[in-house]
C-alpha cells in the first residue's frame, strides 16, 4: 500500500485522463444514437436492418476497432480521439435500440395532441418526443456510462493513458497494489458517474417523480371529507386513465 | 361554416372509412356526429384540421378549401379536444394551456397570464396551475384539455369523444360548461360522440352516422326525437335511455 501513498498525483492525473476519454465518448454516443433511434422509430423499413447492423457493432473486438478506426477516420492510433470514437461506437451499439424503444414509448395520443396543436415535426421532436423519451433513454445512458468507463481501460494496451495504465504498468512491474488501485478507482468512477446520471435523470424529468406523491396527497385530502379511506378507493383513483 | 363536399377516405390497405360524405356545420352552432365505432366520425372530424386528408372531395371553411391552407397554421387556429385531454405529461397545467400561444410566439408571461384566465374559465382552481397532468383527476384533465383548445381564441372547436372516459356526474358538469363557453365565445363546435344523450343535449344539429360515414339521419334534436329515421337511430336512442322521450313524450 506504500505504492498508493507514493503515487497519489499519478493516480489523480490518470483518473482525470480517464474521465476526459469517457465523457466525450458517452456524449458522442448519445448524439449519434438519438437521431438513429428516431429514424428507426419513424421508419419501419429502416428499423429492422439498422438495429441489426448497429447491434452487430458490439461483436467487433475492441482491439481490432482500435486498429481499424484510425485508418477509417484518419486519426492517430495512440490519440484520445481514436479511443473516443471506438468507445462511442460501442455506446451507439448499446443505445440505439433503447432510444428506439424510448421514442416508441411516447403515448400516441400525446403526439396526436401535439399535431393538433400545430407543432411542426421538427418542433414537436424537441418539445414533445425528445423530453418524453428521456425516462427510457436515461436507463440506456446509464448502461453506456458504466460500460464506457470500464472499456476506457483497454486503451492502455495501445498506450493511451487512463486508469487502465495502472493495470498494464502494475502487471509488467509486478505491483499488485497498482493493479488493485486501478480497479478500485475505475469502479468508483463508474459508481459516481452512474449516480450523476440518476441525478440528471431526475432533474430532466421532474414530471415523473412528482406524479405519485401529490396524487396520493390529493386523495388523502379529499378522503377527509365524506369518502372512507379504503385501499379499494385508492386503486380506483389510481386507475383513472 | 364548415362544409364537407362528397368526402371520401380510403386507407392504403383499401379500407374505406368514409364514402361520399357531405355535411354543413353552421357557424356558432354545435354539430354533433354520433354513431357506433367504425362509422368514420373521428375520421371526418380530423379532416377539418387536416390530421386526415380526404382521398376525394373537399372540406371548406367559410368557403375556403382547407387543403390549400398550411396544415400547421390551420391547426393552430382550430381548437382540438381529445378524449382524456391528451395533455402533455411533462408540462404543468398552465404550460399545457399556453401551448398554442407559445407556438405562435406570444411572450411567455402574457401566454401564462392568459392560461391562468382560461383555467378559471373552465372552472378549475388557480392552485392547480402548477400541477402536472398526472396529478389531476380525469375530469380536471379534460377541463384543461378544453382550456388548451380555447387558448388561441379559435373560431372552430373540434371535440373527439371529449367526455367519453368520465363518470356521469363529471360528464354532465363538463357538458354544461361547453354550452356556457360556446354561448360566451360564439365558437363553432363539431363534436364526435357515441352517446346519443350527449348528442341531443349539446347539438343544434345532430348527425347520426353508420358504417362508412353514411349519414342515417341529420336534424335538430327535436327532429331526431320526434321521428327517428329507422331502427338504427331508434336503437341508439334506446341504448342511451332516450326512447321514453320519443314521439313528443318529452314534456
Amino acid at each position: 500500500m506504500t505504492w498508493v501513498g507514493n503515487n497519489l498525483s499519478l493516480m489523480a492525473s490518470l483518473f482525470l485522463a480517464h474521465v476526459m476519454l469517457a465523457l466525450p465518448a458517452v456524449a458522442l454516443s448519445v448524439a449519434v444514437a438519438i437521431p438513429l433511434g428516431w429514424l428507426a422509430h419513424r421508419s419501419p423499413t429502416i428499423r429492422g436492418p439498422l438495429l441489426q447492423v448497429v447491434g452487430l457493432l458490439y461483436a467487433i473486438p475492441s482491439l481490432a476497432l482500435f486498429l481499424i478506426v484510425p485508418s477509417l477516420f484518419g486519426l492517430e492510433m495512440r490519440g484520445s480521439a481514436n479511443i473516443i470514437v471506438v468507445l462511442a461506437i460501442y455506446g451507439v451499439a448499446i443505445l440505439v435500440r433503447t432510444v428506439t424503444d424510448a421514442f416508441d414509448s411516447v403515448p400516441a395520443d400525446v403526439l396526436q395532441a401535439a399535431d393538433a396543436c400545430g407543432y411542426s415535426l421538427w418542433r414537436r421532436f424537441w418539445s414533445v418526443d425528445l423530453p418524453l423519451s428521456l425516462p427510457v433513454t436515461m436507463a440506456g445512458v446509464r448502461v453506456v456510462v458504466v460500460s464506457t468507463i470500464s472499456l476506457v481501460t483497454v486503451g492502455s494496451v495501445i498506450g493511451v493513458r487512463s486508469l487502465g495504465t495502472l493495470f498494464t504498468d502494475g502487471f509488467q512491474r509486478g505491483i499488485v497494489a497498482e493493479v488493485v488501485a486501478g480497479l478500485v478507482l475505475t469502479v468508483l468512477l463508474a459508481l459516481a458517474m452512474d449516480g450523476l446520471c440518476v441525478l440528471a435523470g431526475h432533474m430532466l424529468t421532474p414530471w415523473t417523480k412528482s406524479s405519485r406523491l401529490p396524487r396520493r396527497v390529493g386523495f388523502i385530502g379529499r378522503s377527509r371529507g365524506a369518502l372512507p379511506a379504503t385501499p379499494v378507493t385508492t386503486n380506483e383513483e389510481g386507475s383513472v386513465p | 361554416m364548415i362544409e364537407f363536399e362528397n368526402v371520401n377516405k380510403t386507407y392504403d390497405d383499401g379500407t374505406e372509412a368514409v364514402r361520399d360524405f357531405s355535411l354543413r356545420a353552421e357557424s356558432r352552432e354545435t354539430t354533433v356526429l354520433v354513431g357506433t365505432s367504425g362509422s368514420g366520425k373521428t375520421t371526418v372530424l380530423r379532416m377539418v384540421n387536416r390530421m386526415v386528408e380526404p382521398t376525394a372531395g373537399r372540406v371548406l371553411w367559410d368557403g375556403r378549401d382547407v387543403a390549400t391552407m398550411d396544415a400547421v397554421r390551420l391547426r393552430r387556429s382550430i381548437g382540438y379536444v381529445l378524449q382524456e385531454g391528451g395533455l402533455f405529461p411533462h408540462w404543468t397545467v398552465l404550460r399545457n394551456i399556453a401551448t398554442v400561444p407559445l407556438l405562435e410566439n406570444t411572450p411567455k408571461d402574457e401566454a401564462m397570464r392568459r392560461a391562468a384566465e382560461l383555467l378559471t374559465l373552465v372552472g378549475l382552481d388557480a392552485s392547480l396551475g402548477e400541477r402536472y397532468p398526472s396529478q389531476l383527476s380525469g375530469g380536471q384533465r379534460q377541463r384543461v384539455g378544453v382550456a388548451r383548445a380555447l387558448a388561441n381564441n379559435p373560431l372552430v372547436l373540434l371535440m373527439d369523444e371529449p367526455f367519453g372516459a368520465l363518470d356521469p356526474l363529471v360528464r354532465r358538469d363538463l357538458q354544461r360548461e361547453v354550452v356556457r363557453i360556446r354561448e360566451a365565445l360564439g365558437t363553432t363546435i363539431i363534436m364526435v360522440t357515441h352517446d346519443m344523450h350527449e348528442a341531443l343535449m349539446l347539438g343544434h344539429k345532430v348527425v347520426v352516422m353508420a358504417t362508412g360515414g353514411r349519414i342515417v339521419q341529420e336534424g335538430s334534436p327535436e327532429q331526431i326525437l320526434s321521428s327517428p329515421a329507422d331502427d338504427f337511430v331508434a336503437g341508439l336512442l334506446d341504448a342511451s335511455g332516450m326512447m321514453a322521450f320519443v314521439n313528443g313524450d318529452r314534456a
